[in-house]
């Protein structure tokens, strides 16, 4: 019994090889290439783009994928001066970073949801509510059918594009108040509002868990689904940007992004992927 | 004509290129930094920090570095003071040998395990004690940085006031001295300047260090007037900051938030240089 019971298990770990290996199709169009792909930019790629680099460099040992951060802003500047040959942005260009001729890959959706504690019982909030919650005009959690707490407020620091999207699409770009506690990333945000019973923040809709809770707003559960079919609003768009069209071997990994393969990191690194127009 | 390698000629070549190397780096923060406090359009030298709002200002970060420091000081210099006294009464020779590896052990430890342990131990006291505030605040950061400047301190003081101790020991017990007596009226008041000195380099470490209050002082940019309240340093400052956009106003504060940091250490330095150079002048005079 005992030995087929082990005899059932390698069998189940058997058949989840089988799609890997059908999908393993979608590296094919790798043979024969080599070189180097230089990416840097917006650090909500990364996992994405390491997942993918590594499948890459395993299956075809002539290409070399570097993999860097710095952030929005570094990605469209270093891609401008040709310094590696995708930037990412967590936004779209401005204007004055498309002038260098660069060409935007949307391939990812991601959400950024408020999240509270899992003790609070507060279910559900309005766009009005967290705006005045961030203005400093509600300040304890009695004032919207919680208990008698004060609201303890958590934001993310200035290079987030967490915040970027929080601020300019649930708050409306109206400031916020300056006593709000600062983290320094999506985990550390995560780990503050599991541990505190009256702490508000938000977070990509990726990283949420049974730790938190993601009160609905505006009656919309802020779910991968409801991000995907536009329901729920406040997403951004995960970006690759080239100068220029993309050649080769580059051309070759941004298709692989788009590729089932491709959605499948995306989707393990808790984002929606997005098919290329 | 060549001239001969010597060990002098090795040696000034180090120094000269490691001082080249040091003034290279003090102009390439002047450099970047004053234009950024020379710009009245985002002005650095305001409170408000609203980069959304297009503010830039980064005096209230340079308050709660200040903030931090004297409030880290004055918990830690009291304590540091009172574990030097109490090392060198002769009858707890046992345990002040155990007291100092602690303390010696203690200045090793990373800054970054004291953070953790105080995220998971101290922040939530502060919370449920004080329901009002949600554990992140200049108080929990504070007393996290005495642990931070206690051992150089108390090791300052120590390094000072044993070889006094034993120099004067006969002497004060043959006059009738008791051991507290000795320690209160001769060790400890004269004592002042090394005092003084160990208070500067605790507070200079104090502003110097990043992720005690990266970690626990909640870094909100405000000026406040409780203990309870979120603040944010100029070393946390460039931590959150360092990952914007490179050339953007925000960006541009950190060279003005480095520069800021860097004068406050060589002030610092220059004050304790100052301090010793009198204390050898002074030990001299006493000799001849």
């Amino acid at each position: 019994m005992r030995l087929k019971s082990g005899f059932m298990r390698l069998l189940v770990c058997g058949l989840c090889f089988i799609p890997a290996i059908t999908q393993a199709s979608d590296l094919d169009s790798f043979k024969g290439l080599s070189g180097t792909i230089n990416i840097a930019g917006g650090t909500a790629h990364i996992p994405v783009m390491k997942q993918a680099a590594k499948a890459v460099m395993k299956d075809n040992s002539e290409i070399r994928i570097t993999i860097a951060g710095g952030g929005s802003g570094v990605g469209a500047q270093q891609v401008a001066k040709g310094l590696v040959e995708i930037g990412n942005t967590g936004r779209p260009l401005k204007p004055s970073e498309a002038k260098h001729g660069l060409v935007s890959f949307p391939f990812a959706i991601d959400g950024v949801a408020v999240i509270i504690n899992p003790a609070n019982p507060i279910h559900a909030l309005t766009q009005q509510q967290v705006a005045d919650i961030y203005a400093g005009k509600i300040t304890n959690w009695q004032s919207l059918g919680g208990d008698d707490r004060s609201i303890n407020i958590f934001t993310r620091d200035e290079a987030s594009g967490t915040r970027a999207v929080f601020v300019k699409k649930l708050l409306r770009n109206s400031p916020m108040v300056n006593h709000a506690n600062v983290v320094p990333s999506n985990g550390a945000m995560k780990t503050a509002i599991a541990r505190d019973p009256g702490a508000l923040g938000y977070s990509s809709v990726g990283y949420i868990d049974n730790t938190v809770k993601a009160p609905a707003l505006d009656n919309v559960q802020p779910t991968n689904d409801a991000c995907a079919s536009g329901e729920y609003p406040i997403v951004r768009k995960l970006y690759m940007n080239t100068k220029g069209e993309p050649q080769e071997l580059v051309r070759e990994f941004i298709d692989f992004i788009y590729s089932p393969q491709g959605a499948e990191y995306i989707r393990a690194s808790g984002y929606i992927p997005v098919s290329n127009q | 004509m060549t001239s001969p390698i010597t060990t002098e000629r090795v040696l000034l070549a180090l120094v000269s290129i490691v001082f080249a190397l040091m003034m290279l780096l003090f102009g390439f923060l002047f450099w970047f930094a004053l234009p950024v406090f020379f710009n009245t359009e985002t002005p650095v030298l305001s409170l408000i920090w609203q980069p959304e709002q297009g503010q830039y200002g980064i005096l209230s970060m340079i308050a709660g570095s200040g903030l931090i420091g004297l409030m880290a000081l004055t918990l830690a210099f009291p304590v540091a003071v009172g574990i030097t006294g109490f090392c060198l009464f002769s009858r707890y020779q046992n345990i002040a040998s155990w007291i100092r590896r602690m303390i010696r052990l203690m200045a090793g430890i990373p800054t970054v395990v004291y953070g953790l342990a105080a995220v998971f131990l101290l922040v939530p006291l502060l919370r449920e004690t004080f329901r009002s505030c949600s554990g992140f605040c200049l108080l929990a950061a504070a007393v996290m940085v005495v642990l931070l400047i206690l051992p150089v301190m108390v090791m300052m003081l120590d390094t000072h006031c044993r070889p006094l101790e034993n120099q004067i020991r006969l002497a004060s017990a043959s006059m009738g001295f008791t051991d507290t007596q000795t320690v209160l009226y001769l060790v400890l008041p004269n004592s002042t300047k090394a005092m003084a000195t160990a208070a500067l380099l605790g507070f200079s470490r104090a502003i110097g260090d990043t992720i005690l209050p990266l970690m626990l002082a909640g870094n909100a940019p405000q000026l406040t007037d409780s203990v309870f309240d979120s603040v944010r340093t100029l070393t946390a400052h460039i931590g959150l900051v360092l990952a914007t956009e490179n050339g953007s106003a925000a960006y541009n504060s950190l060279f003005a938030a480095g520069l800021l940091l860097l004068a406050m250490s060589v002030t610092v330095t220059l004050l304790i240089r100052k301090m010793e150079h009198a204390q050898f002048n002074a030990r001299r005079g006493d000799a001849e």
